[in-house]
């Protein structure tokens, strides 16, 4: 039973992460339509930024977090105008390979800066703060990821539904001539997406690198692990997002603790198979994939 | 035999059997023969063991190449799975060969047909999806793939790998680099051939409608979901075919190549090269592998100056940060590849000096 109860809380947690990630990835598909196959690289910037910004600077934390949140944002804007500029209205291949190629230097370019070691971040919160029900033990960090997650939900929730800026971004996700013809600054609006999910991104990178440490190779591959999530929530569905990411963490983890450990990375794929074959649109997704 | 003639300055054809043509002039034929004889005299006479290497590793990967091109480039789906069907030939011939003593001359074949069994299989979901969610669904195979291969211990010996005999062709063994360039090359002249002919044939048309419009492809009678599984099973065949003649050439396989880097590095020669363009394949394919080891040799002379120590790292870092960099350049600014470029370069010289 605590075993049981333990695998869950895993689970819960990592799903977290994943959904967290997958926000980002999500926000980039639904305002622009592009498959962003950099965004695991996007997640390891914010990581390494806020690491940084923390041991070589010495800011204190929540500078140092508003900091590499920041500069986040100012890489996802300069990609935008870079790179994906130049390619709306190419074909998807064009865009895809792109995104890939991104990712390509992305890596490289960290691998120079900071090398392929795993840096660890020091103790942020006190251990006193975790939780300790029934004798099982729930790490402050834990709690940290999940209420860092809720909170940028109902942030993001909010602003999609009140703020312009939200409403320049629905429209232009649900049709974009005629957000154009009704003045939305489409280019703005592509390329504020960009800089609020790298920014989204860098938070979950912050968050995944203060629980499991700061290392390109394992959160770049985060970024392969969140087309499952997406798949099964929906890709234009950030709370889809979120409740995907919690499903697949909870099937990773169940399969890690009662089948194997190494089927525990496949198994996302395995299900990412069934559910494009059966509901390719995912649950909470538009449905408007063309059968052919 | 017809009169000599030289290639005309726009597109006058009259007939069919002159838009068939693999050669459009005879000229062309002789020049492409006599170069290709130079080329073999000039690799197995004059050429090191290394250039011989390098020369082998290109054919291989023009073979992946085109086969991803089919796909790719002819019919228009994308996919993220082609190493892994390389994986798939490459472990299929090493199993046939270890297990079962075929010789060399069955076996690339076969593990062909293994691999374009997987890529059909894999590829049963484009009868669903297009565009980004099959990629999505060949990444995922990708991962499938990947995984079996580690983990299937019984047929494939996990990370152990498989240590291939050494390969006989008519009994002469063709263990070194000069008598594999013959073997690879021939190949790689055969598969040419095949896909050019395929391109001609109502099969090929039928790829390319696909491409172009599956709604209309659809509405001119062609089973768009049987010719999209065709589509998967002739580019893993390929891939297959090129995977088998790897682990021959390695004499040692392991599953830790056939990852998702290698798809995305095929995905990258295809796009490099030129999509739906087949000496395209041939160009992105050597592109690539001058790449990777003018990196290597750049790397290792800094290395052996020895005036920056602790770059261990800095291979896969620079590695990684030109291989996307080449990537991304091409798409922003030649995004019809190398054979754009050559195609640019011959008209020049055809049209001049009125080249308007």
């Amino acid at each position: 039973m605590e075993f049981f109860v333990q695998i869950l809380i895993n689970g819960l947690n990592i799903g977290f992460l994943y959904g967290l990630a997958a926000m980002g990835f999500v926000m980039i598909f639904k305002s622009s339509s592009v498959l962003n196959f950099a965004h695991g690289e996007l997640l390891a910037f914010g990581a390494f930024f806020f690491l940084t910004l923390v041991s070589a600077a010495k800011l204190p934390l929540p500078v140092a977090f508003m900091g590499a949140l920041a500069l986040c944002f100012a890489l996802g804007f300069v990609v935008e105008r870079i790179f994906l500029r130049p390619l709306i209205g190419e074909p998807l291949i064009y865009v895809i390979m792109l995104t890939v190629g991104l990712a390509s230097i992305f890596k490289g370019l960290m691998l120079l800066v900071w090398g392929g070691n795993l840096y660890m971040f020091p103790p942020i919160l006190p251990a006193k703060l975790s939780i300790t029900f029934a004798g099982i033990t729930i790490p402050p960090v834990y709690l940290l990821s999940t209420s860092i997650g809720i909170l940028f939900l109902i942030f993001f929730g909010l602003f999609f539904k009140y703020s312009s800026q939200g409403i320049y971004m629905r429209s232009v996700a649900d049709n974009q001539s005629a957000a154009l013809s009704l003045g939305v600054h489409v280019r703005r609006v592509f390329a504020l997406s960009w800089a609020i999910a790298a920014l989204v991104a860098g938070m979950s990178g912050i968050v995944l690198g203060i629980i499991n440490g700061v290392n390109v190779h394992d959160l770049s591959s985060i970024g392969l692990k969140v087309f499952p999530v997406v798949i099964l929530g929906g890709l234009d569905s950030i709370g889809g997002a979120i409740l995907g990411g919690v499903i697949i963490g909870l099937l990773e983890s169940f399969t890690g603790g009662y089948l194997s450990a190494s089927l525990k990375d496949v198994v996302p794929y395995m299900a990412l198979i069934v559910i494009l074959i059966i509901r390719p649109y995912g649950l909470f997704g538009l449905v408007e994939i063309e059968r052919v | 035999m017809k009169s000599f003639h030289f290639r005309p300055c726009g597109n006058l054809k009259e007939r069919y059997d002159e838009e068939l043509r693999i050669f459009e002039t005879d000229f062309g034929r002789a020049a492409a023969i006599i170069g290709g004889l130079l080329f073999f005299s000039a690799a197995t006479l004059l050429c090191g063991s290394y250039i011989v290497y390098i020369f082998n590793i290109i054919a291989i990967s023009s073979i992946g190449a085109l086969g991803l091109n089919i796909l790719v480039g002819f019919t228009g789906q994308i996919s993220l799975g082609h190493g892994a069907f390389f994986g798939v030939g490459a472990y299929g011939a090493a199993v046939l060969a270890t297990r079962f003593g075929i010789p060399f001359i069955f076996a690339v074949p076969a593990a062909g047909f293994i691999a374009a069994v997987a890529g059909m299989i894999f590829g049963i979901p484009s009868g669903r999806l297009k565009g980004l969610y099959l990629t999505i669904a060949t990444l995922a195979g990708q991962f499938i793939i990947e995984y079996l291969l580690v983990h299937w211990e019984s047929l494939t010996q996990g990370t152990m790998g498989i240590i291939l005999p050494e390969p006989q062709l008519f009994g002469i063994s063709v263990v070194d680099d000069r008598r594999f360039f013959f073997v690879v090359f021939v190949i790689l002249i055969i598969m040419i051939l095949m896909t050019s002919h395929l391109m001609r044939t109502r099969y090929g048309r039928a790829f390319i409608a696909i491409r172009d419009n599956d709604r209309a492809a659809e509405g001119m009678g062609i089973p768009v979901f049987r010719y999209k599984i065709l589509s998967f099973g002739i580019s893993s065949y390929y891939a297959g075919c090129a995977g088998a003649l790897w682990a021959y050439y390695m004499t040692s396989i392991t599953a830790e190549p056939f990852n998702v880097g290698l798809s995305v590095e095929y995905i990258a020669m295809v796009i490099i090269g030129g999509l739906g363009s087949i000496a395209g394949s041939v160009f992105g394919a050597a592109f690539i592998v001058v790449l990777s080891e003018t990196l290597r040799w750049l790397t290792d002379t800094i290395m052996s100056l020895s005036i920056i120590q602790g770059m261990e790292l800095t291979l896969a870092a620079i590695r990684e940060l030109v291989f996307g960099l080449s990537i991304v350049l091409f798409i922003i600014f030649e995004p019809r590849g190398l054979a754009e470029v050559w195609r640019i370069v011959r008209s020049n010289f055809r049209l001049w000096p009125f080249s308007y």
